[in-house]
């Protein structure tokens, strides 16, 4: 059980919510939400969006029954999290280009940061993609060296990666595989995958994804993967 | 161990009647960062297959109201890199271990069952009644003459006693356990998952690759309670009771209809306490009802 510091709409359907926590959390982990007994049944996989001094945030749309009931919680109110669960990103050392789409640019704020810590001369450029309403790309500002909005378009249309640069992206599907089909076999890039998931914990197997390497879970084994791994390119 | 739980599966002394439904479960490991183990009446391993599987493509969860379907396809290692990787760690922990066992084929089966000798788990239990895979599986379980053939000709080869899982997806369940009793069974388990079927209106499409998915969860408990009920009727052998069990009352009740154990399995996804929970819940019951064992209280509707 967190205790719930904040909960509110930032933008159409998009909710951040402020919980208290203690642990080491990674950039690109996720915890598995719930705050209902037995239904819905199932806990909500949402990506760590920020953890900073006892304070863990998520940036999540609502969708349908589970995120719809987070969205009705308030300050005070408490909320199950099990986690943090996932491989999380790798460190990233040299330069770093993400590349957000719609909600997946979730997860990426967390490691903006995190690589801003850890590299204080690093350049991180930041690219985000939108379908309608931008959100976000103010705190992204604040923290990279450049960032590339898009709304209404193809991101991918708009985004050159420079030599060097370590590629890590989150949103939907197709968005991810014309990154990875985009970027030059040079540079890595990191997709974070999603899948739906019942334990979270690499129990049921139901959140399998085939791999080059067989069948990995994306709850354990990812949800972050090395490109090559989960994409045809 | 609790006096009040302490249980007999035929000559299995179990700690407690409560054990993690196969396939919801892992091999154990991925639970111990919640609690030991040994508190657990016993483990069941997820189904294993002779040779590796993995599994079905496509979507393999979706959620319903009070329930979940699943189409796994029974992902799993092979009995070999079971026995290699996952036992030496199971035989370890201080409970009952029971090994599930799927086929594709009669050949598949035996051989499964053959190499099993080797290892010394305490019960095995014959899944003849998984919906997810097309070759086998529930082909066997569904109909009372294949089922007590199969199990007749495992009963034959196997050192380990045999507990037959049932489907609910098949001719009268009565009929089954009857015929895998008299097949020489030493106990029956019930039930695997209901067939069911999943649609995304919106893209006019099934939701899964296999088609039809297995049904589990709060949702099928009333079904898996007559069905435990109608199986404890029509044999003498044990039986170990599953579907939707969710806490400790739910779990009664399947005693009540006449179970001996009882595996947890979906709720496990809700609430990774729950089979904790639930021996703790059936404790307090026996003391607050001045039982000295949760037995008195076995099928006595
Ligand atoms: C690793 C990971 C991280 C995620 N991080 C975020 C995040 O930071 N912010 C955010 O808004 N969303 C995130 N998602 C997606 C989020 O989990 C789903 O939007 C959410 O589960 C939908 O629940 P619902 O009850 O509102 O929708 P419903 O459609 O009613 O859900 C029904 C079932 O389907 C599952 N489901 C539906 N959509 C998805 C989906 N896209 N991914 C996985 N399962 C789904 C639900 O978990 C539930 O079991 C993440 C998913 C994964 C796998
Ligand atoms: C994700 C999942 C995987 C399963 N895998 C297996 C399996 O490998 N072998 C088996 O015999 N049953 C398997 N089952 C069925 C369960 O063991 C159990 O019979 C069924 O889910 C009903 O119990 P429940 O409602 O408590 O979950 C699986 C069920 C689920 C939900
Ligand atoms: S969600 Fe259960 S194994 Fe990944």
């Amino acid at each position: 059980m967190a205790v719930i510091l904040s909960n509110t709409l930032v933008s159409a359907g998009i909710f951040k919510m402020t919980v208290a926590f203690t642990g080491a959390v990674k950039p690109g982990q996720f915890f598995m939400l719930r705050a209902w007994d037995k239904d819905p049944l199932l806990s909500r996989p949402i990506s760590v969006h920020n953890y900073e001094s006892g304070q863990l945030t998520f940036l999540y749309q609502v969708v349908g029954k589970g995120t719809e009931i987070l969205a009705r919680l308030q300050a005070d109110d408490e909320v199950t999290i099990q986690g943090p669960y996932g491989n999380g990103f790798p460190e990233i050392t040299g330069d770093l280009c993400v590349v957000g789409g719609g909600i997946g640019t979730a997860p990426l704020y967390y490691l903006v940061r995190h690589y801003q810590e850890q590299n204080p001369t690093g350049k991180c450029r930041v690219y985000l993609g939108f379908r309608d309403i931008a959100y976000g790309a103010d705190a992204f500002a604040a923290l990279a060296d450049e960032v590339v909005l898009d709304v209404g378009g193809i991101i991918t249309d708009k985004l050159t990666v420079l030599p060097g640069e370590t590629v890590v992206t989150c949103g939907p599907e197709i968005m991810m595989a014309a990154v990875a089909g985009a970027v030059p076999a040079e540079n890595t890039v990191y997709v974070s995958l999603e899948a739906h998931m019942a334990c979270g914990i690499g129990a049921c197997l139901g959140c399998t994804c085939e791999t080059r390497s067989g069948n990995k879970k994306v709850c354990t084994d990812g949800p972050v993967f090395v490109r090559e791994e989960v994409f045809n390119v | 161990m609790s006096k009040y739980l302490a249980t007999k599966f035929n000559d299995i002394r179990f700690k407690n009647p409560v054990i993690p439904a196969s396939g919801t479960f892992g091999f154990g490991r991925e639970y111990e960062a919640f609690y030991d183990l040994a508190k657990l009446g016993g483990l069941c391993s997820k189904g294993l297959t002779l040779e590796p599987k993995s599994g079905n493509t496509g979507m393999r969860l979706w959620e319903t109201p009070a329930g979940l379907m699943n189409s796994i396809g029974l992902e799993n290692p092979g009995i070999d890199a079971f026995i290699e990787n996952e036992w030496p760690h199971l035989k370890e922990i201080d409970t009952v271990t029971i090994v599930n066992v799927g086929g594709k084929d009669e050949e598949s089966y035996l051989t499964a069952i053959e190499k099993l000798n080797a290892i010394d788990a305490q019960l095995i239990e014959l899944n003849i009644s998984c919906p997810n895979v097309k070759a086998g599986g529930m082909a066997y379980g569904i109909k009372a003459e294949t089922a007590g053939e199969i199990t007749r000709k495992v009963v034959e080869i196997s050192r380990h006693p045999i507990m037959v899982k049932l489907s609910p997806n098949g001719e009268a369940v009565a009929d089954i356990a009857r015929a895998c009793e008299a097949a020489g069974a030493q106990g029956i388990s019930l039930i695997n998952t209901l067939q069911g079927m999943a649609i995304d209106y919106k893209k006019k499409k099934v939701i899964f690759d296999n088609l039809y998915a297995g049904l589990s969860g709060p949702a099928v408990k009333p079904i898996a309670l007559r069905m435990t009920h109608q199986v404890c009727q029509a044999v003498k052998i044990p039986v170990m009771a599953m579907g939707g069990i969710s806490d400790w009352k739910d779990a009664l009740e399947f005693i009540m209809a006449g179970a001996t154990c009882l595996q947890i399995g979906t709720i496990n996804f809700n609430n990774p306490m729950a089979p904790i929970e639930i021996i703790a819940g059936l404790e307090a019951y026996c003391i607050n009802e001045g039982l000295a064992n949760i037995s008195e209280v076995r099928g006595i509707v």
